[in-house]
This record gives C-alpha cells, structure tokens and sequence, in this order.
C-alpha cells in the first residue's frame, strides 16, 4: 500500500463517518410517472436541507414489491391499493399528485383539440372495430372535420404501466365491450396496435405514424406539442385536457372515505375523464422510525413548497384540503413501540 | 475483436492442427513434475485445484441460473407444463399466458437475420481477403467490425425512425399493391404499413450480426495456408473454385462457429428488437410486416410491472424457453460439425 492509498483509505474512512453521523439517505422506489417530479423535488429539497432522497423509477408493480420486501422507506405506485390489500400487508398509502392520460392523434389536416371523441367510439378504436378514421361513429361527433379515409394505426404501451392501467380503467368504465374483452390493468391483451415502450415510445410512434392514435402522460403530449383530443366526459362536456379540468376531476372524489381513489370518469361538468392520482406506500409499523420520520418530512415539504415545481413539470397538486388528509393520516405510521413517527 | 479471434482461431483448428495441439497438450502430463521441490509442487497444486475452481464454479453458475429458473417459473410450469409452449394467448388481466408468439417471433425474426446475414457477411469476408485491393482491406476491415461497437439501442432507434419508414413506404406498400389477392404473398404483406413487424425486427438483426459472422469468417478465411490456395490457383482453378472448393472445406469449423455466434446473439438481442418489432402478442398473420413479439421483448417490457404470480413466472418461464433455445442451438451446430468432420474422415 502506497502511502497515497493510505490517505484515501483515512479520508474514507473519515467521509463514512461523518455520513453515519447524519441521517442516512432516504430511498424510494416505484412509478415511473411522478419520477421527474420525485427528483425535481429530492434535489431541491437536499439543498434546502442537506437530506437526501433517493427515488427508483422501477415501475409500480416493482416498487410495491420493494416496499413488502421493506428494501427501500417508501413504495410508489400509480395504482392504488385497494383498503383490503393494505390492511393485509399493514401499509398505509396517500396520494402525493395528479395527472391526465390524453389520447393523441397524428392525422393530417386535423388540428389540436379538433377532433371530438367519446368513451364508447375511444374504446371501439382501440378495440380495432371502428378501424377508419372516417367511420360514421366518429364523423358523427365531428361535423366539418375532413376526416380521411385510411386505416387508423392504434399505439398503445408495450410495456406494464400504470398509465395504461388509468387509461384501461376509463375504457372498461365506458366501454362495455372493452370491459368484458379486455379489461383493466397495467399490462392488458390489447386487441390490436403497435406497443411503443414508455411514453416516449409512444409519442414517437404516434409522431411518426401517420393516422395514428396513442395515449400518453399529458406533460408527454406538451412537451412533444402532439395534437390531443377532446373527450365527453360523465357530464357530457367535451373537455380538453389542463391542469383545470384534472383539478376538476379531483374534486368530484370522496377522498375523506378512503384515498384508494381512482380518478376516471369523474361527476363534475369540466372533469378530463382519463385523470389519476400517484399514489406512496409505506408501513404502517416502522423498523427504521428515523428513516420513516426523514420520508414524512420530506412529503410535508413537498406539499407545503413543492407545488410551484409540478406545475412546472405539468403535474397537478392535490387540493389543500386533500392535502391536510393526508397528513392527519401521517398519525398511523408508528414505530415499533406504537409511537407516530410523524414530527408536527 | 480479440474475443473473436480467439473463437475463431478455436473453431478454425482443422483435424490436424487439433491433432497436433492434442499431443503438445499430453505431453507434459506424461510427464509429470517430479523432480521439482516440495514447494513447486505445492505451486502446481494450487494451481490446479484454482484452476478446477473457475471451471466448477462456471459450471455451477450455470446449473444456479437453471435452478433459479425453474424455481421463479415454477407456478408457471405447474400449471401449463408443456402445452405453454403452444399456447398464443397472453392476457395479464385474466391471467392467462403462453408463449407460443414470443417464441415464434424470436425463431422468426433470428432466421431471417441470418438469411441475410449469412450470404452478405460470407461476401464481405470473401471480398476482404480474397478480391480487396490491400489499401482497402484494413479500413473496410475496421468499418465492419464498427458496425459491431454501435449500442444496440442506437439500431433500435435507427431501424424505428429511420428504417422502419423507409420499409413500409418502399417496400411494403409497393409489395401490397403488387400481390393484391394473390394467396399466400398478399398475406405475407398484408397489415398496416407501419413499418414494425417481424420483418423490420429482422433485418436490424441481420445488420447487428453481420460484423460479427463477417469478422470470423475473414479470420478464418485469413488461416487458411496460402500453400494450399496457390497449388489449387496454380492447378487452374478460379477464385470462386478455390474459395468453394479450398477455403470453404478448410475452414468449415470456423464458419459454423461463426454463423452460431451470431445466432446466438440474434437470439438474445433485445433492445433493437423492441424498438422495431412492435411488441404485439398476437399471432393472427402469416403477414412480415405485422407487429409481433419476441421473448426478450416481452421480458423487458413487462417485467418491471408484471405482479407476483403466474404472470411473473410465465415471464421466467419464457426465459428458460431462451435458454433452452440457444441450448438446442449449440448442441445442433456441435452435432453439425461432428457429422462434418466424420464425413471429411470417410473421404480422405
């Protein structure tokens, strides 16, 4: 050993040390669709105050499964778990923000926000019965639009998403054929369609075919300026997906009953029909109290001034009201003596 | 390429180089070190028994991944056994899985790589050390072994904006308005022109394979002795009658071992494959240009969310399927190749 490697060794050595002597780094695994939030958040919160956060886009299913294994402090997924499934593996979920799914277009000669489509003809189009761009079905909702006459090319997500599983949610809600053929889930056997993986995947695919139709994450559709659609909603509205019309959907939910809330198909005249929430998982009964108090201070900084950073990113903040549900829910996390490890 | 060159030197040794190599090989052990002190003995067995090591523990790797294997398949294999291999449906939300479209688009999209693989890496390695000018050979060498150094997630990219494009525009469409109503054609181009599909799968494949068949066969082209190529040029022969009838038997070995590690690696591919093969798991078209899925696709796209259970394990399942693919594969060249040899034995 030179001496030079001694000195990294001390200095090392040194450098854990101090490391142990702070808290320890917080990890988080799971979605995919809040992760450019999460990190937005985790680095302007270690600069605030030096914690870190550690967030793993692994996908939803992977990060529930890393949250049972207890691997990392907090699991997240855009599916939530029903009140059965958390009672069983005694955990406890809050929604941290809300977004939209948006069907895209690329036909030529329709402009953003032209076309007019309901659940039923969505869900026929993605089913592959309604397979021209100008079947009756959707001349009907759209006259005066110059739909032409060519095959629509469906694009729709390869992989297991809870995109897809928000999006397969609506259709089954408003689509009975859809329902009883396909169903819902983060990864289905779609009838028909070229599978692009991930959003990006999806938005080039819909970019590049022409007469497509895809669905993506609505930051997905504005940061790629792709063309949306409008869609009905319960109230018989068309609607054009923003910030007002998720926030709307939002509303319609009875978030006091139980946060297992699935925001598809809302009551409320300006409700976007495709929207959902992001769902952290964690225990209920922490081996690492500490850890779990470092996860919940970072979530309360999050809420109190993070939402200027997902309305940047295209993100939804959840109501003030749901807001403050959330944290009194923060009670139940308790450390292994019964002791909320929630700081006020 | 040294990996390469490696293989190919290997697979290049003709019968009797390998019989030679065989009694260097024995020699020291019939004569075994007893003359040196206690401690070079020690030296030697140690070294032996490491050596042994690294080969049991290779071999123990490999028995673990089939272990692991079976055991994350299991539920899987429990409940469709065999018929998992014949069975095309794939529903997450019913629960329901078999491999047969995966398994199919991985067989299909890897034999139309080599279709055209073989042939045109065959050329290149023909053209480089028979036919090229020497200026030419070392930079047109270097350029297709390039061809080896893209990422595989660039291909996918290419083939998927660039390529895919071009397929359905130029081909595919043409090709449609050719066969309108002909029988088996028409169906073998039928499908919306998006450019995805088996055929684009394959062709990127056949691109991401040909450096690595073209720069074996030229090594092995390359160790054929000019001895023999100059008696069969000065007997008359034409280039073409030398390489069929001089290079092609001398250096079968290599070729083959070639052609399988691009198979191999055509088989295992997957990033390129996803992008381009449109990852659809159905199997309702003979048609090349319809979207299909291949094994590792499917097991990168859908492992991330695929829930606890039967969906997990089918996944697994339809990775020891691969394996056992890419097993069948080198125990059928292996098999080749001792058929060849015997024949090569009967004739001379």
């Amino acid at each position: 050993m030179t001496p030079s490697m001694f000195r990294n060794a001390a200095l090392g050595a040194a450098l854990l040390w101090t490391g142990a002597a702070m808290a320890q780094d917080v990890t988080g695994a799971g979605a995919s669709f809040p992760a450019p939030l999460y990190a937005k958040w985790a680095d302007a919160y270690n600069k605030a105050t030096g914690q870190k956060i550690n967030y793993q886009s692994v996908g939803s299913s992977a990060g529930l499964r890393q949250i049972r294994g207890k691997t990392v402090d907090f699991g997240a997924s855009d599916i939530p778990l029903s009140d059965a499934d958390l009672a069983k593996d005694n955990l406890v979920q809050f929604p941290t923000v809300m977004g939209g799914v948006v069907p895209v277009i690329n036909v030529r000669g329709v402009t953003p926000g032209q076309l007019r489509l309901n659940g039923q003809v969505l869900g026929d189009v993605f089913l592959g019965k309604i397979a021209k761009w100008n079947d009756p079905a959707i001349a009907a909702l759209n006259p005066g639009v110059p739909l032409p006459d060519a095959a629509i090319a469906v694009v729709r997500r390869a992989d297991g998403s809870g995109t897809t599983f928000i999006f397969t949610n609506y259709l089954s809600k408003v689509n009975a054929d859809w329902k009883a053929k396909v169903g819902e889930g983060a990864a289905v056997n779609w009838p028909t369609g070229a599978g692009g993986k991930g959003n990006e995947g999806v938005a080039a695919f819909v970019q590049r075919l022409p007469n497509s139709i895809g669905y993506v994450e609505y930051s997905y559709a504005k940061a790629n300026k792709m063309s949306h659609v409008l869609l009905r909603n319960q109230a018989g509205n068309f609607v054009a997906p923003d910030d007002m019309t998720f926030k709307a959907a939002a509303a319609g939910a009875e978030w006091q009953k139980t946060f297992f809330q699935i925001l598809t198909e809302q009551p409320g005249k300006d409700a976007w029909p495709i929207t959902g929430a992001t769902f952290i998982v964690m225990h209920k009964i922490q081996d690492k109290p500490a850890q779990a108090t470092a996860a919940l201070k970072f979530f309360d900084w999050a809420f109190s001034s993070g939402d200027a950073m997902s309305a940047e990113l295209d993100y939804v903040p959840m109501p003030d009201a749901v807001e403050a549900m959330v944290r009194r829910q923060w009670a139940e996390i308790k450390d292994a003596s019964g002791k909320p490890v929630a700081v006020k | 390429m040294t990996p390469l060159a490696a293989v190919a030197a290997t697979l290049a040794a003709s019968p009797y180089d390998s019989h030679k190599m065989n009694t260097e090989r024995t020699l020291p052990r019939s004569q075994p070190p007893r003359f040196s002190l206690t401690g070079g003995r020690l030296a030697d067995l140690v070294f032996a028994g490491a050596a042994r090591a690294a080969a049991l523990l290779t071999l123990s790797i490999l028995a673990a991944i089939i272990v692991s294997l079976v055991i994350g398949a299991w539920p899987a294999i429990e409940k469709y056994g065999l018929s998992f291999l014949w069975r095309s449906e794939w529903d997450p939300v019913r629960d329901e899985y078999g491999g047969l479209v995966m398994i199919y688009g991985t067989l299909a999209t890897s034999f139309i790589a080599l279709v055209i693989a073989v042939p045109v890496s065959f050329g290149i390695a023909l053209f480089l050390t028979e036919l090229s000018p020497g200026w030419l050979r070392r930079p047109l060498g270097t350029a297709v072994e390039l061809l080896a150094a893209v990422p595989s997630i660039v291909y996918g990219m290419w083939g998927l904006l660039v390529f895919g494009p071009i397929l359905a525009t130029y081909v595919q469409q043409p090709l449609q308005s050719l066969f309108n109503g002909v029988p088996v054609l028409g169906a073998l181009v039928s499908g919306a022109p998006v450019g995805l599909g088996i055929l684009s799968a394959g062709i990127i494949l056949a691109i991401m394979i040909i450096p690595y068949i073209a720069s074996v066969m030229r090594d092995v082209f390359e160790v054929t002795p000019p001895m023999l190529k100059e008696s069969s040029y000065a007997l008359g022969s034409t280039t073409w009658e030398v390489v069929w009838k001089v290079v092609l038997p001398y250096t079968k070995t290599g070729v083959i071992g070639g052609i399988m590690l691009g198979l191999g690696r055509a088989l295992g591919e997957t990033m390129a494959v996803t992008f381009v093969i449109g990852n659809m798991n159905q199997l309702n078209s003979i048609s090349l240009f319809e979207a299909a899925n291949s094994i590792t696709s499917a097991l990168a796209n859908e492992f991330a969310e695929a829930g606890e259970g039967l969906h997990q394990a089918s996944l697994i399942y339809l990775g020891l399927v691969l394996f056992f693919i890419t097993f069948v594969v080198l125990s059928l060249s292996k098999l080749l190749l001792a058929r060849l040899t015997r024949h090569e034995g009967l004739r001379t």
